[in-house]
């Protein structure tokens, strides 16, 4: 989904709020919504793809409102809900509170499962990155929808988070590093000497034009 | 969900909602808290920048080890016995003087919890993501890092399995130190790329 999450290349963030050292956890709660988190994947094992889009799923005004470890929290308490462990109301309930969950799944699975494990692409190939915009989860990030690029190494076959994400199960397809000039990117506002590469499913790609 | 009308108007303070949730899970067998206390000890404890720099150290040191690490980063990690979550699939990038290498996560936070610890804030927060891929020299640049002109960015995203580890150039006047010694002056910044030795 072309969600909140997927920032690269949007501007007003404004300066990196760079610190040299910081404690793990600055705060308790951080360190037991971790330890939630890290609970809940221990026993539910679920794809990582789910868990990421349990985060992604989060209202935008709440996921740039909040912290990192209050995304950990809203996700697990939504894969909570969603499992039927527990419910809005409850979780209202023992808060005393609102307790804010994340938006529900919009993912479908692609009409073709079929695992790959040959990749269809060399380095040095030229592709193109489709413009897809799924609902779901996907790790093709917006900023290379649509665009060119190379193949600049090739990672064997993964499981593609997009279909595991959504009740797929574990489906087999090529990964490759892809290397997109500034210029491809970012057109007038580029800038020489940058280049930036995105590791991309074969799923993601397609023969350039 | 969150368009449930029935909600409470007002918000439930973090530390409550934490506690909901894990109470549930707590009452449904799903956490065990003395169990997870260890896990969470052990990232505080072992996981960090210290681990990469041993691995920087090395292969500043050891040609044959730096071969090893840019050919097949995981099983030259794994001789030092970092692996684990989030380092599965690891890639070594290597700083030269034509070329300096820079990490990002834009889609979420991933990191090499192995080699590098849990990621610091700043790493997480849409600043750093949604610049990183955009104006790396400049935004380097303010963070103190002045790349030069002449010098190529290669921006690494990570946004799937590959979690990628800098390898900065050794610098100048270390030719007397120990491996032990150059471990400890391998920054964090400098293993994402952040910063140059």
């Amino acid at each position: 989904m072309d969600g909140v999450h997927d920032l690269g290349g949007l501007d007003g963030f404004g300066p990196v709020e760079h610190k040299d050292a910081e404690p793990l956890f600055e705060q308790e709660w951080e360190r037991r919504a971790f330890r939630v988190m890290i609970g809940w994947i221990a026993t539910q094992a679920p794809p990582g793809g789910r868990f990421r889009h349990s985060i992604e799923r989060m209202a935008p005004e709440h996921y740039l409102s909040s912290s990192y470890y209050e995304h950990w929290l809203t996700g697990a308490a939504t894969m909570a809900v969603e499992s039927g462990f527990t419910t809005q109301d409850e979780l209202d309930r023992r808060a005393g509170g609102r307790f804010p969950l994340s938006h529900p799944d919009r993912g479908v699975l692609p009409e073709d499962l079929t695992p790959r494990t040959e990749p269809r692409y060399a380095i040095g190939d030229e592709v193109r990155v489709r413009a897809w915009h799924p609902p779901g989860h996907t790790r093709a990030p917006r900023y290379v929808q649509g665009k060119r690029g190379t193949v600049v190494r090739s990672d064997g076959a993964h499981d593609i988070d997009d279909i595991a994400a959504h009740g797929g199960g574990s489906v087999a397809d090529p990964l490759y590093s892809v290397r997109f000039t500034s210029r491809e990117l970012w057109g007038e506002a580029a800038a020489d000497g940058e280049v930036m590469h995105v590791d991309l499913f074969e799923r993601y790609l397609e023969d350039p034009e | 969900m969150t368009a449930d009308h029935h909600h409470p108007a007002e918000l439930a303070p973090i530390e409550a909602r934490v506690a909901a949730i894990e109470s549930v899970l707590v009452e449904k067998g799903i956490l065990d808290i003395d169990t997870l206390d260890v896990i969470v000890q052990n990232f505080e404890d072992n996981l960090g920048p210290m681990n990469g720099a041993k691995v920087v150290a090395r292969a500043w040191t050891d040609p044959a080890y730096k071969e090893r690490l840019l050919s097949d980063a995981t099983a030259a990690i794994k001789e030092f016995g970092f692996e684990g979550p989030e380092g599965e699939f690891m890639v070594v990038v290597e700083n030269t003087p034509d070329v300096h290498n820079l990490v990002v996560c834009t889609l979420c936070s991933c990191y090499p919890w192995p080699t590098l610890g849990l990621p610091p804030k700043w790493y997480k927060a849409p600043a750093y993501r949604s610049r990183a891929v955009r104006e790396p020299r400049k935004l380097l640049a303010e963070m103190g890092t002045v790349i030069p002109a002449d010098v190529e960015i290669r921006v690494w995203d990570s946004s799937a399995e590959a979690r990628y580890l800098v390898l900065p150039m050794r610098p100048e006047a270390t030719a007397d130190m120990s491996e032990e010694q150059l471990a400890a002056i391998v920054t964090r910044d400098s293993m994402i790329g952040v910063q140059r030795l």
